[in-house]
């Protein structure tokens, strides 16, 4: 940095923390005011992306009557988890999240332990024609899955497989399988190409090397990729209401989305009930793990 | 050395499986998609080879002209509203709350993380007129106006669907772009500030030029995403009333299996797939001849 651009700093007033103890010409007060518009903004926003989540659970404890007597914004006048139960029972929720959770969680597996694979033998691997496997993958990031669904599901009717949980963890791990490539590929780049070598000097063999030194090294890499694509996984709705719409076989989004169909009325509170235990259970994760969730989601975005 | 890791055979063995699996599950589909165009028919039925049929009748299809209507106005303000609001957002990240943003940043992120069709049922309640006025119809009730009945006819419903979506990305596209605003050099903006740059000025002419790569992937992103979409719509109004929120991808959905046309259902996948190709083509071409002009950084 030259003189002229340090003096430049120093005079200008204090922007970042840094600074701050470059004497203000401004009185607090003013400042403060300044600042007001900015607070408002803020505590708008807070209001319009909390408030419905706010609501949402206080009504999940309502009755039908208050839904139907009370204003909207009125407290529930009992904390009873009576309206928790009836959602469980009749959406068939327990079992929902059964068949989320048994294609999710293996399709998540093997997408990551085949497409990481495919990333070691492709970026850390030197064979001719890699580069254009690697965008042959790629490809597949674009292909909207509505181009695929209908050769599949005459597939998976000939082949028998309509009827069970199998087209459901098939096309997941498929359709995961360009971005996990890709991010992996990525993420291989960026380790020095000397561990390896170093490793082969040692005389581990290249299977060796991958389940001893590539997947240990990546452990933060699978742990962004696979909680991306969880997301994507369980919040799905076309590939679940394609392969997996009938009854016992529903996933968690489909039960949801049929709940008004399983009441001659709409039953307010259960409803909202089973939206609040799908959102929560979701934001508890959300908490715990937010900073890699947010991450990792960007992630998968920009190189996208 | 080289031969280790020049070892094909090991490089088969580990590209093999995601390999197969992509190639059977979606390359080949892919290909098949595109053979079904010719024909007509379903997976039970049987196919039978009509040639140009299902083009001419594209061609000709009110109802497919109104979803690609829909599809492209859908694309259009929702992209336009999730990457203006998240773009003010990590604004207000960056230049407001600085290193305060946090909390807001993780709470305005948050309903991404949620299941769509929860956050559809959600929408439904707040935008509810009867039996019971939700918070939406309540307010207008409020200040005096006259409740809407959102989900009566295709106008309306889309405001809501809009409103759902923007609200739904808007975080996202927040921290994504602050990623990007948070990479510019602390001292350009300084030297800015000095030459009297200020507020709008220092954004317009400044801010947005140095942020204009990942505004343009956020572009790309979103408008790939909103051409796509399938999950709030079909949770929130399944197209309806009627067929008048129906996108292009629930007229392919309905196409093939409510009607078992796999055929027609195909050629309307295909004209999505054309659109999002052009559409990304046109926009990335587009950004690169603007940042040649702009001199490289």
């Amino acid at each position: 940095m030259n003189a002229t651009q340090s003096t430049r700093m120093l005079t200008t007033s204090g922007s970042r923390d840094k600074r701050m103890r470059v004497p203000r010409r401004r009185p607090r007060a003013r400042v403060r005011l300044r600042r007001l518009p900015l607070w408002i903004a803020v505590a708008a926003l807070l209001v319009i992306v909390g408030y419905p989540l706010v609501w949402l659970f206080l009504g999940s404890f309502k009755s039908q009557r208050e839904f139907l007597e009370e204003p909207t914004w009125a407290l529930p006048q009992q904390w009873s988890f009576e309206n928790y139960a009836t959602a469980w029972e009749t959406a068939g929720l327990g079992s929902a999240l059964f068949n989320s959770a048994v294609t999710v969680l293996p399709a998540l597996f093997f997408m990551l332990l085949f497409g990481t694979a495919a990333a070691f033998a492709l970026e850390v691997l030197v064979w001719k024609g890699r580069g254009a496997v690697l965008m042959i993958f790629l490809a597949g990031i674009m292909v909207p899955a509505q181009m695929i669904l209908l050769p599949l599901f005459s597939a998976y009717f000939q082949t028998g497989l309509t009827g069970s949980l199998w087209p459901l963890f098939l096309t997941y791990t498929a359709t995961g399988m360009p971005l996990t490539v890709f991010l992996m590929a990525t993420y291989f780049r960026a380790i020095p190409r000397e561990v390896f070598e170093a490793a082969t000097l040692d005389g581990a063999s290249i299977y060796r090397q991958f389940f001893s030194i590539a997947i240990p090294m990546m452990k933060n890499g699978l742990f962004t990729v696979g909680l991306v694509q969880f997301f994507f996984f369980w919040n799905d709705l076309l590939i679940s209401l394609t392969f997996a719409n009938s009854g016992n076989l529903r996933t968690l989004q489909v039960a949801l989305l049929n709940f008004n169909g399983n009441f001659g009325t709409t039953q307010y509170g259960p409803l909202f009930a089973a939206v609040s235990i799908n959102v929560f259970a979701l934001l508890i994760i959300y908490l715990v793990l937010n900073q890699s969730i947010q991450k990792g989601l960007t992630a998968g975005a920009v190189k996208g | 050395m080289k031969n280790i890791l020049g070892d094909r055979r090991a490089a088969f063995v580990l590209l093999a499986p995601a390999l197969l699996v992509y190639s059977v599950i979606m390359l080949v589909p892919v290909v098949v998609s595109l053979g079904y165009t010719v024909f007509e028919g379903n997976a039970i039925s049987g196919f039978e080879f009509v040639g140009v049929d299902n083009f001419v009748r594209l061609i000709g299809d009110a109802e497919a002209h109104q979803a690609l209507l829909f599809t492209l106005k859908y694309a259009l303000v929702v992209t336009v509203g999730q990457v203006v609001v998240g773009y003010l957002l990590s604004l207000l990240y960056v230049f407001g709350l600085k290193r305060a943003s946090s909390v807001v940043r993780t709470l305005v992120f948050f309903p991404i993380v949620m299941p769509t069709v929860a956050v559809a049922l959600l929408f439904q309640q707040l935008f509810s007129i009867a039996p019971t006025e939700g918070v939406v119809n309540s307010m207008l009730a409020g200040f005096g106006g006259v409740p809407v009945d959102w989900f009566g006819d295709g106008g309306s419903a889309f405001v809501v669907i809009a409103i759902m979506d923007i609200w739904r990305s808007m975080g996202f596209y927040g921290v994504l772009l602050y990623a990007g605003l948070v990479d510019i050099p602390e001292d350009v903006l300084e030297s800015a500030r000095i030459d009297g740059a200020s507020g709008w000025k220092l954004v317009r002419h400044i801010v947005v030029p140095l942020s204009l790569p990942v505004l343009i992937s956020s572009i790309i992103f979103s408008i790939n995403g909103t051409l796509k979409v399938f999950d709030s719509v079909m949770a929130l109004t399944s197209g309806g009333p009627g067929t008048s929120t129906s996108p292009l991808t629930i007229s392919v959905f309905d196409h093939a299996f409510t009607y078992g046309e796999y055929g027609y259902g195909s050629t309307l996948a295909m004209l999505l797939t054309i659109i999002c190709l052009i559409v990304t083509v046109f926009i990335f071409r587009g950004s690169q001849r603007d940042l040649t002009k702009d001199g490289p950084r």
